[in-house]
C-alpha cells in the first residue's frame, strides 16, 4: 500500500495531467449533447454582458445593413396587406382553424450578441433568455430564413446552436415537390448546406427553393433555409448530395426571432407515446 | 518573487481577456484564427511547479471556452501543452542552462531558440483544438489547413508581442 501511494506521489503530475484531460474530454461530450440551463457559456451574465459591451461598439458597423434588410421587410408585409385589403371578404366563413392551432408560434424579437461562422460548431448568443418565455428546443429564424435552434439559456441570455453547426440537423424539404430530407452543414463553407436524405427518384434541380418541413416542431413550416445549388446522385448511391446555397447570411446576423411554439410539448408526448408502442 | 507572482496574475488575465474581446474576431482568410492566449503558458518561469501550471492552464483553458462556448475544448489542448512544455523545455536546454529564475521568452533566449520552442507546441496545442472541435478526420484537409494556418498567425502576432515586452 505504502509502495503504491510512493508510485502514486512520484507521477502526480502525469496523473493529474490525466484527470484533467479525462475531465476536459467529459466536458467536450457533455457540452455536445446537452441542453439546458449551464453556467459555463456564454449565457452566464458576466461573460454575456462583457461580450455585449464589445458587440456594442462592433454593431454600429452593421447597423445600414440592419436599416435595409428591415426597409425591405418592411416593404415586402406592406404589399401583403394591401393584396389582402383588396380580396373580396369571402361570403360563406371558410373553415376558420382552432384559436390554439391559429396562435401555436409567438415571436420574441432578440439581438445577437455573440456569432462565430468560422468553427465547425458555431453558436450564436442572444439577449433574451428564460425572463423572455425563451426555453431550450425552440427555434430562431428571422425575415432572410432558419438561424438556429436554443441550446441553454439563463435568466436574460440564450445560446443557439446555429444552423452553421455540424451536429445541429434541420427538417427540410424540397418546396416545389414536397419531398424531405435533412439539412446538415458539413464545416466547410458558411454559405453552403447539404441537403441529404433525398432518394434518387425524386426530380431536383437548381433553383429548387428548401423550406423547413415543420415536421419536428422545432420550427415552424415553410421557413426559408436557402436554394439548389448542385444536386447530384452518385452511381451507387441512394441518395442525391445536394449542396444548398443559404439565404440566411450568418456573417451579419444582428436580430432573430425566437419561436415559441406552445402545441411542440402536445405533438412531442403524442409521438412519444406512439414510439414507446412499437 | 512576490512582485513577479503579481505580474503574471495580471498578465492571466490580460492575456485572456485579449483573446476572448479582441483576438477571437481576428481571422484570416476564413481559417487562420489567433490563439495567442496559449503563449501566457509558454511564458511562465522555468522553475515553475508542474501542477500548478497544469492547473493554470486548465483554468485559463475553461475561460476561453466559456466566451467561445465550446467548454472543455481549449483547456484540454492547453493542459496538454502545459505538460509537455518542461520536457521540451529540458530536451532543448541551450549550452550551459538555464538561469535559475528566469522564463522561457524571447528577450531571454533569442529568437531562433523561442521559435525552436514555441512552434511545436503550439502546433500540437492547433492539432488538438481543431481535430478534436471537428470531431474526427473527416474533412482532413481542410481541417489541416486551419491548423497550418492558425499557426502561422498566432506565432506572428506570438512573436510580435515577444517583442514589445522586450523593452521593459
Amino acid at each position: 500500500m505504502e509502495r503504491l501511494f510512493k508510485f502514486l506521489y512520484q507521477y502526480r503530475v502525469f496523473f493529474s495531467f490525466l484527470g484533467l484531460e479525462f475531465l476536459c474530454i467529459w466536458l467536450v461530450i457533455r457540452n455536445n449533447q446537452y441542453q439546458g440551463a449551464q453556467f459555463f457559456n456564454t449565457s452566464n451574465r458576466l461573460v454575456a454582458s462583457t461580450v455585449s459591451v464589445s458587440q456594442n461598439v462592433t454593431g454600429y458597423f452593421s447597423l445600414q445593413d440592419i436599416n435595409r434588410q428591415l426597409a425591405a421587410e418592411n416593404a415586402r408585409l406592406r404589399n401583403e396587406l394591401e393584396r389582402r385589403s383588396l380580396m373580396p371578404a369571402p361570403r360563406v366563413p371558410v373553415a376558420t382553424p382552432d384559436s390554439a392551432l391559429a396562435a401555436r408560434f409567438e415571436f420574441v424579437s432578440a439581438k445577437v450578441i455573440n456569432n462565430s461562422t468560422l468553427q465547425y460548431k458555431n453558436y450564436i448568443t442572444i439577449d433574451k433568455g428564460a425572463a423572455d418565455g425563451i426555453a431550450p428546443g425552440m427555434a430562431a429564424i428571422n425575415e432572410l430564413g432558419a438561424v438556429g435552434k436554443v441550446k441553454q439559456v439563463s435568466k436574460h441570455f440564450a445560446v443557439l446552436i446555429s444552423v452553421l453547426n455540424i451536429d445541429n440537423q434541420v427538417s427540410c424539404l424540397i418546396k416545389r415537390t414536397g419531398y424531405f430530407g435533412t439539412a446538415q452543414w458539413d464545416g466547410l463553407d458558411p454559405r453552403v448546406i447539404d441537403l441529404k436524405y433525398i432518394p434518387r427518384h425524386v426530380p431536383v434541380q437548381p433553383g429548387d427553393t428548401i423550406v423547413t418541413s415543420g415536421y419536428n416542431a422545432v420550427f415552424p413550416p415553410g421557413v426559408q433555409v436557402g436554394v439548389v445549388q448542385s444536386a447530384v446522385v452518385k452511381e451507387e448511391g441512394p441518395f442525391y448530395d445536394i449542396k444548398v446555397l443559404l439565404s440566411q447570411d450568418f456573417g451579419k446576423l444582428s436580430f432573430v426571432e425566437v419561436v415559441r411554439s406552445y402545441l411542440k410539448a402536445e405533438k412531442d408526448s403524442l409521438e412519444t407515446t406512439l414510439m414507446e408502442e412499437k | 518573487m512576490n512582485r513577479s507572482a503579481i505580474r503574471y496574475v495580471v498578465l492571466f488575465f490580460v492575456y485572456g481577456f485579449a483573446q476572448v474581446l479582441f483576438f477571437k474576431r481576428l481571422v484570416l482568410f476564413d481559417r487562420a484564427f489567433c490563439l495567442v492566449y496559449v503563449s501566457f503558458i509558454l511564458i511562465l518561469p522555468i522553475s515553475i511547479n508542474q501542477l500548478s501550471l497544469l492547473l493554470v492552464a486548465f483554468l485559463l483553458g475553461v475561460g476561453i471556452d466559456v466566451f467561445y462556448d465550446s467548454l472543455g475544448l481549449h483547456a484540454m489542448s492547453l493542459v496538454a501543452v502545459a505538460y509537455l512544455r518542461n520536457y521540451w523545455l529540458s530536451a532543448i536546454t541551450p549550452q550551459g542552462g538555464y538561469d535559475s529564475g528566469t522564463s522561457p521568452t524571447l528577450a531571454a533566449n533569442g529568437f531562433p531558440w523561442f521559435a525552436l520552442y514555441s512552434a511545436p507546441l503550439v502546433f500540437i496545442h492547433h492539432l488538438l483544438l481543431f481535430f478534436v472541435e471537428a470531431g474526427g478526420f473527416h474533412n482532413f484537409w481542410f481541417t489541416l489547413s486551419k491548423v497550418i494556418g492558425s499557426l502561422f498567425f498566432t506565432l506572428t502576432v506570438m512573436f510580435l508581442l515577444q517583442y514589445l515586452q522586450r523593452q521593459r
